[in-house]
């Protein structure tokens, strides 16, 4: 059931059991549309955990393996699932994701859980995994959508990375709580790990993608 | 957090505490919604009153049904299914008596399901062990303190079309930038009231 692509798969040669499509989708995940640099979705956990660059490594693995699991899932059951009721189907497949994850770090990492606080629970909401669901699981088999699950959880991963860097960097001096910028020559500016700076971090980073990618969008000028 | 009165909640939902600026919850709806006012209000008013009947059911469900059966695990998935079906039900009574209001909210209703500041309402509501009261004027003050923000960022986008912002940032990268100064000054509230 080969279909090979305008790009040939570079992980099965375009046989295996990707469908020929591994390449293009680890590439458009990660960096052509990137769930939160390009498609602005799932912001609001990009926002909130990222003042620490551990909180933001430890979100960014949630989401991987939450949006993993969810399109093996939905893709599996994607020809058993009646149309009406698919979204209440994704919702209770990814809320029973989530609700192992938060598990799993109750258990053995109470602190990051109590840190995280609310924002485990709300990968729920979060957009990119509903939009995977919908957008991909349910029209692929599952092993090229546990491969875009894997390229889109990294995509997000990678800008919770950079954004925590960033913040926890110029907001405390310091990386993972150790000393990096030294105390005496560096202030550490505050506002950079408390809310605004969380919005001109992304907004920031935003812009960045855009300038490299030349995506912008001529008409409109302020909007 | 048995002996802070209700309304001192209330107004720290809505500026200290402001679910959009402090807590980042509802930025999808919020960036997609926030080009006019008019739409902005909209969703605004949706989102309040659906808050708060969320969070006085889901309220009663926690600790009367799951904290007597030991299911606290379960909580994420009944609070979701809870929004969901309320948005279901509120959609169908609307259209059904009040198709006015229905051309109004109807659309954004489907959205509001998958907003992060409902399930979110509810999940704060958990963690920082509020009574009954507390978390109606919680689920209340966080509704009205997302439309706050969403009207006064929805103002500033709509006169930005006039403006010439730097090509890179045009589009969602300036309403962040915008949005992070509207952030500093609710920083500015800081202090009047504090809740945890």
């Amino acid at each position: 059931m080969a279909h090979s692509g305008p790009v040939v798969c570079a992980i099965c040669g375009g046989s295996g059991p990707c469908d020929g499509k591994g390449r293009e989708t680890l590439r458009a995940g990660v960096w052509v549309t990137n769930p939160v640099s390009v498609q602005v979705l799932g912001v609001c956990s990009a926002l909130a955990v990222t003042n620490k660059l551990e909180n933001a490594l430890v979100m960014g693995a949630a989401l991987m393996f939450v949006c993993v699991g969810t399109n093996l899932f939905v893709s599996l059951l994607r020809n058993v699932t009646p149309r009406r009721i698919r979204m209440i189907a994704e919702v209770a497949i990814i809320a029973t994701f989530v609700i192992i994850f938060d598990q799993i770090l109750r258990a053995y990492y109470l602190e990051m859980s109590k840190q995280l606080g609310p924002y485990v629970g709300l990968i729920i909401t979060n957009c990119i995994i509903m939009g995977r669901a919908e957008a991909f699981a349910l029209s692929n088999r599952p092993v090229v959508s546990m491969l875009d699950g894997l390229a889109n959880g990294l995509g997000y991963a990678l800008v919770l990375g950079i954004i925590g860097f960033v913040r926890e960097l110029m907001g405390t001096g310091a990386l993972f709580g150790h000393q990096i910028l030294g105390a005496d020559w560096y202030t550490p500016n505050q506002l950079m790990i408390l809310a605004p700076g969380a919005f001109i971090a992304l907004g920031f980073l935003i812009a960045l993608h855009n300038a490299i990618t030349g995506i912008n969008k001529p008409e409109g000028k302020g909007n | 957090m048995g002996e802070v009165s209700p309304l001192v909640i209330l107004v720290a939902a809505i500026f200290t505490n402001n679910i959009l600026l402090a807590n980042f919850l509802g930025m999808c709806s919020f960036l997609a919604v926030s080009k006019r006012i008019d739409t902005a209000a909209g969703l605004g008013a949706a989102v309040i009153f659906v808050t708060t009947f969320t969070t006085a059911i889901n309220y009663g469900i926690y600790h009367h049904v799951l904290v007597p059966m030991e299911l606290t695990f379960l909580s994420y998935i009944i609070f979701i299914t809870v929004i969901a079906a309320f948005v279901q039900f509120v959609e169908m009574f609307v259209e059904r008596f009040s198709p006015v209001l229905y051309h109004a909210l109807g659309i954004f209703l489907p959205l509001i399901t998958v907003n992060c500041a409902i399930l979110g309402v509810s999940l704060f509501m958990i963690i920082r062990n509020y009574t009954f009261m507390q978390s109606i004027a919680f689920g209340f003050g966080g509704g009205v303190g997302w439309t706050l923000a969403i009207i006064l960022i929805a103002g500033l986008r709509q006169k930005m079309r006039y403006s010439i912002v730097p090509v890179p940032f045009r589009g969602v990268a300036i309403a962040m930038v915008i949005t992070g100064v509207m952030a500093m000054t609710f920083m500015g509230f800081a202090g009047m009231v504090t809740i945890q």
